[in-house]
């Protein structure tokens, strides 16, 4: 009787999920999405959401938190945790401006990523090889790059022009422009149409004044895709972090597969400093990562340990951080555009009679609606937290639909049952 | 036909226990080979011997005809020998596909695999065998019986002849059992041979082609299921005789210390455990609880004890409802606790002893002296165990990780004596100690008895059982399904109950 | 044996701040500068009377994040989240205390006990999540150290609970009045905050809670084994809820020394970074309250001695590269200790493993 039930439930279950899947209904999902933005902001006159400038910084923001959430990702689904990303990226943003004000921005670059690499293998070695705690290890890097960089800092920056916290400025990478394209919607754009200009304005700010370095950072998403379903690598390191016994018994090095995969996440996670460092910017700055390695790791949970959700969380947060330093009206419109979308679920949910999503998601839609009528501004110091909050939310009411690794976190032996 | 595999006086002896000696067996090919015993028969050793998980002290092992040296369960593969676990190594958030080629993955330059040729491959192996497998199934959404297929296609797809399964009906719901055996009769029909660990009677003769009965580390024979009966397979497991229970005076109390009625329990994924259980202990009595292990015993000791709650039925224990009572005041009411295992639940293993003579006593007095731990008290009682049981200790100061296990047993024995409690709930009291201290904490157990305790044996030593209860439950399934005389009990009769035969 | 852990519990720590000043020196060497010359400075200043006072009263506020961080230790549980129960309890402290007019005692009281309450609250999220929805306390830790910033960064706003005075560009809570301060001691030209007395008083209480109450026995036993604890009567998974409150209400404590005889009120320049401190110190110091009160001491000596480095064209950060480094040292020698006693004692009971084969049935 009792698994009579659960059959249905995973067959609606495997529904919604195969409803949310095929990439036509994504596509229409998304546009329909835009759609209420785009109607809210004609509402609410607050323009900023879909303007070319949002869309363009939101990338910007975007990045480092995404290549210090595709850090975290590599290290977990081996099985380890890396608390150490906010100190690898520092590694990443010292040696990028550094190397790159030595032997220009191309260098820079490659010097990040090889010591990246070997924090990364650092981090390895400590958790594998020695067996202490990940947090502790992680932390300790934290500490270790942090103090490290100020102190290289106060040696080699001042004699070249530099400060003791900032370093000289570094050339600046190409960027360039997509012919035609960004021209195209950028007509579009200022012709002022209803939600096509809106989608045109978006467009053509992320295709103008592109950097190569972003759109190789972008193409690490598939990458990372790619290797972990597709490749023996890939199946490989997911079982070192779901069941690293069962892999051992098949005559698996779980140990290699780990350093291998631990130190590509310091790699992805320098990168993300250095992309900081030369492209966000063009200098090394102490503090400049701001605690982007913990939302990296935020981005993980939220994107539910796969690189396209970390990818969606990475955007998301930088969205939200976009319009705080830009326009802190939009994110009224924001609140009001999420409430709608709520309140669509609900209905969606409930003619699927899926009475228990379809509730709570009216109570958050009437909650959203509440608050844009009733507050005037959000402060912007709960715009910064928004991905911590909206990380332990997920983690407190969403647990049961998260996949984390099984076994990222836990202390594995070689020949332990 | 020719046999497959050929075992010939294997042996396999640890520091002061032989696990296996004289051990042979021929295996025919296309054939269902079960093997039975009880606990502790040798079964396990056997079987990681011939997965090469264990190296044998002496004897020799043919497979194909040919003499072979395992060295891991990588030989033991690449000779056609798979082995399905009991506890399955599957990883939850993967494929059936997915867990099934790890490892052996086809590839394309040595990186990419080839997951379409893998699935088509595994697709007709599923096919050939009958196996109902998805390949692109999430293993989180399947059940027991269907994960046993995904650990048996594993071992199909690296190409295995001869299949070694450990206890797979363990797991496994009757309606389970029947497709299991469905798919073994299959892979036989297409010429591979398959090695059956069991203990239960009725499957072993419904299924296999031959039985080889395992006693005390060795075969002791082997029968064609057409020419036994469970009475004969019941009384080579068991043995020729029971021990004579130990005389003693009874004085049983009239009042009961401990009544189950009609309690059953629901594990978390919805198996049920616990099936309409009764039970009733009175002061002054040894009831024995015999029973293969993973029957229900467990969940038993941990209702009596208020650590989980039945989902219908009672459990009364000194007069208290247990399912809604606090451990801690079963505890203080007069319920001893010697846990099944010893080291996770009995003791604080990197804490010194005088610590751990506190462990489950530290709500009352002597032990606690209002708030505070009275460790004058626990340093001198901690003494006197040492003494009264004879624990082979340096000094009560060390940890108690550095005591053999015998001594470990001991000291919990002697803790939970302490104090004339009136039940005394005692899981496995004696196993892996040597035979000295069986004999110290058999003769407490009997001493408590005489002062009018109420003991639940708990064992799987059917020495033990016969030696000093009053009574034996036998539990299978769930159920308790006799209660026997251990004076009038005859092997076979015992040996049917815990194999689920209910009476010939 | 007992003899042999205590060993170990000095000569470890010992071996890992040996371990980290001989890294230290081949950076110095490195640098150019003679290291020797460079430590005998540091140990000349951070000795300086002036020096020692400021050194005595950072002390007390990672004395406070080193007992709250074993506390957690001791239930295994790691608590990063001291950040974020230190602002709550010292910004709740400064609200509450500006708020009351009390007489003097009893004011300072009510202060210490709003902050214990803030702190142990904060808290009391993580250990909610962890109990009842499994969720990982260093992963919502770090989440609730952003989110207490930020609440009290908004809470601080002029028109809410803060104010901006003048010439000074930090927000900061109403003043304290008189009734509400600590005394302190005048020493050395300088003033030890008299919270001394408390942080003994908190160290002293904690062993004693630890070693001698059942409470405290319950909650290492859970600790050491939470199915031995749970099978000899205590409620396990409470026992860590109530222990991550513990814990978080004497990281509520961190900043009140400060708080109570110094700035009277609580501001943005209140510094952050506490947890690892206290974590570390806690690794340091073994959980032991003495042990942890010479690693706080090494930890502000360290950070207070290492400005006159700047003078000999060493920049002073290298002090944090030898506090992590020390860390990594002592959990490393930890590890290996550990690993070393084990296989001792496989040797040592051979006849056991023996056993335990039998019974793996």
């Amino acid at each position: 009787m009792s698994t009579n039930i659960a059959k249905t439930n995973s067959n609606a279950r495997t529904k919604a999920k195969s409803f949310f899947k095929s990439p036509a209904r994504i596509t229409l999902l998304i546009a329909g999405l835009f759609l209420i933005i785009s109607l809210v902001e004609s509402i609410t006159g607050a323009v900023d959401i879909t303007a070319p400038g949002t869309s363009g910084a939101t990338l910007r923001f975007a990045i480092p938190l995404l290549m210090a959430g595709l850090g975290g990702l590599w290290a977990e689904r081996a099985g380890v945790i890396n608390i150490g990303l906010e100190g690898m990226m520092i590694v990443g943003t010292w040696t990028a401006a550094w190397f790159g004000f030595l032997h220009g921005p191309v260098v820079g670059i490659l010097a990040a990523a090889v010591f990246g690499l070997a924090s990364g293998f650092f981090h390895a070695f400590l958790t594998v090889k020695i067996g202490i705690d990940q947090a502790v290890s992680g932390l300790s890097i934290n500490l270790i790059a942090a103090g490290a960089a100020r102190y290289l800092s106060g040696i080699f920056f001042p004699p070249v022009g530099g400060d003791r916290t900032v370093s000289p400025p570094v050339e600046t990478l190409p960027t360039f422009t997509v012919p035609f394209v960004a021209d195209f919607f950028k007509s579009i754009d200022e012709k002022d149409i209803f939600f096509i200009s809106n989608v045109s304005g978006l467009i053509y700010g992320i295709t103008r004044d592109l950097s190569v370095v972003t759109v190789g950072l972008l193409l690490l998403v598939p990458i990372t895709s790619w290797i972990l379903w597709r490749s023996k690598f890939g199946l490989r390191m997911r079982f070192s972090g779901e069941n690293p016994m069962a892999a051992e018994s098949l005559g698996i090095n779980v140990y290699r597969t780990r350093y291998i995969a631990i130190s590509i996440s310091g790699m992805l996670a320098s990168l993300g400093g250095a992309y900081l460092a030369l492209v966000a910017s063009s200098v090394y700055r102490e503090g400049q990562t701001a605690g982007r390695g913990f939302i990296g790791l935020a981005t993980v949970i939220f994107g539910n340990w796969k690189p396209s959700g970390v990818f969606a969380g990475s955007i998301l947060f930088g969205f939200t951080d976009a319009l705080r330093v830009r326009q802190a009206d939009s994110v009224m419109a924001l609140i009001m555009a999420a409430g709608i979308v709520a309140l669509l679920l609900s209905i969606f949910y409930t003619s699927s009679r899926r009475w228990k999503p379809a509730s709570s998601y009216l109570a958050i839609g009437l909650i959203a609606l509440w608050i844009n009528q009733r507050v005037e501004t959000i402060p912007q110091e709960f715009i910064t937290v928004f991905p911590n909050v909206a990380t332990l939310l997920v983690l407190t009411f969403l647990a049961q639909r998260l996949t984390p690794p099984a076994m990222a976190g836990m202390p594995y032996k070689r020949g332990s049952e | 036909m020719s046999n497959v595999l050929q075992v010939v006086g294997v042996e396999k002896r640890y520091p002061g226990v032989v696990a296996n000696r004289d051990v042979s067996i021929q295996i025919e090919a296309g054939t269902i080979h079960a093997i039975i015993g009880e606990n502790g028969a040798g079964k396990s050793t056997l079987m990681k011997t011939l997965y090469g998980l264990i190296k044998p002290d002496a004897g020799q092992i043919k497979i194909f005809d040919k003499e072979v040296n395992l060295k891991s369960p990588q030989d033991a593969i690449e000779l056609g020998v798979g082995m399905v676990h009991q506890h399955f190594k599957l990883a939850d958030n993967a494929t059936v596909l997915e867990n099934v080629i790890l490892g052996s993955e086809p590839t394309r330059f040595g990186f990419v695999v080839k997951y379409d040729e893998a699935r088509e491959k595994l697709i007709e192996i599923a096919q050939n065998y009958g196996l109902d497998i998805n390949p692109d199934e999430k293993l989180s959404n399947l059940g027991v019986g269907e994960r046993q297929r995904v650990e048996i296609a594993k071992v199909l797809f690296r190409g295995a002849k001869i299949l070694i399964l450990d206890e797979p009906t363990a797991v496994l719901v009757p309606q389970e059992v029947e497709e299991l055996f469905a798919n073994l009769r299959e892979l036989v029909k297409k010429g591979l041979t398959v090695l059956f660990i069991s203990h239960k009677l009725d499957e072993v003769l419904s299924i296999a082609d031959d039985i080889t009965i395992m006693r005390q580390g060795t075969t002791v024979a082997t029968r064609k299921p057409d020419k036994t009966n469970k009475k004969e397979l019941a009384e080579l497991m068991v043995g020729g005789e029971l021990p004579k229970p130990k005389a003693g005076e009874l004085k049983i109390s009239p009042d009961s210390i401990l009544k189950i009625e009609s309690a059953s329990y629901f594990r978390a994924d919805g198996r049920q455990i616990l099936d309409d259980v009764n039970v009733e202990l009175h002061g002054g009595e040894i009831l024995g609880l015999a029973g293969v292990e993973g029957n229900g015993q467990s969940e038993l000791i941990e209702l009596i004890m208020g650590l989980i709650k039945p989902a219908s039925g009672s459990v009364e224990v000194l007069g208290l409802d247990a399912a809604n009572t606090l451990t801690r005041e079963i505890r203080n009411a007069g319920v001893a606790y010697i846990p099944q295992d010893r080291q996770r639940d009995g003791l604080l293993m990197t804490a010194p002893l005088w610590e751990n003579r506190i462990l489950g006593h530290q709500f009352a007095e002597p032990m606690a002296k209002s708030i505070w731990v009275n460790k004058g008290a626990a340093i001198q009682d901690s003494k006197r165990v040492v003494d009264e049981f004879d624990v082979r200790t340096p000094g009560i100061n060390v940890l108690a990780s550095a005591l053999s296990g015998g001594n470990q047993q001991k000291f919990i024995v002697g803790r939970e004596l302490t104090g004339d409690p009136k039940l005394i709930v005692a899981a496995q009291p004696t196993r892996g100690v040597d035979v000295g201290a069986q004999a110290i904490i058999w003769e407490h157990l009997m001493q408590a008895r005489s002062r009018g305790a109420g003991i639940l044996l708990i064992s799987a030593d059917l020495e033990e059982l016969f030696s000093l209860s009053d009574r034996i439950a036998v539990i299978y399934s769930g159920k308790i399904v006799s209660i026997l005389n251990p004076a009038k009990t005859t092997p076979e009769d015992l040996g049917l109950a815990m194999t689920g035969a209910k009476s010939a | 044996m007992t003899k042999s852990r205590l060993f170990w519990g000095v000569v470890a720590p010992t071996a890992a701040i040996l371990n980290s000043l001989f890294f230290v020196y081949i950076i110095l060497k490195i640098r150019g500068v003679d290291p020797i010359e460079m430590f005998k400075l540091m140990v000349s200043y951070g000795f300086d009377p002036r020096n020692l006072v400021s050194e005595i009263n950072q002390t007390v506020a990672y004395y406070m994040a080193g007992v709250a961080a074993a506390i957690g230790f001791k239930m295994l549980l790691f608590n990063i989240g001291i950040d974020g129960q230190y602002r709550m309890g010292a910004f709740f402290g400064a609200v509450v205390g500006a708020a009351v007019n009390l007489p003097p005692v009893l004011h300072v009281l009510l202060i210490i006990l709003v902050a214990m309450l803030a702190g142990g609250a904060w808290a009391a999220i993580a250990g909610y999540l962890k109990v009842k929805r499994g969720v990982n306390e260093v992963i919502s830790n770090i989440m609730l150290n952003f989110i207490a910033a930020a609440i009290i960064a908004f809470l601080l706003s002029p028109n809410l609970l803060g104010s901006l005075p003048e010439g000074s560009q930090n927000l900061q809570t109403n003043t304290i009045p008189k009734s509400g301060r600590m005394p302190t001691i005048k020493a050395f030209e300088g003033e030890i905050y008299t919270f001394l007395f408390i942080a003994i008083l908190v160290g002293v209480s904690y062993w004693i809670m630890l070693n001698k109450t059942i409470f405290g026995f319950n909650l290492r036993a859970t600790g050491l084994s939470f199915r031995a604890a749970r099978a000899s009567g205590v409620n396990a998974p409470g026992m860590i809820f109530i222990t991550t409150v513990l814990s978080g209400a004497i990281a509520g404590l961190v900043g009140i020394g400060t708080l109570l005889s110094d700035t009277h009120s609580y501001s943005m320049a209140f510094p952050s970074g506490y947890a690892f401190t206290g974590l570390a110190l806690a690794l340091l110091g073994r959980n032991h309250p003495v042990g942890i009160f010479f690693a706080a001491f090494l930890w502000s000596f360290l950070e207070r001695s290492a400005p006159v480095l700047e003078f000999e064209g060493v920049p002073p950060e290298i002090v944090i590269v030898m506090q992590g480094t020390i860390v990594l040292s002592i959990v490393i020698a930890y590890e290996v200790v550990a690993r070393i006693n084990l296989r001792q004692q496989q040797r040592a009971v051979g006849t056991v493993n023996a056993e335990n084969v039998k019974e793996t049935k």
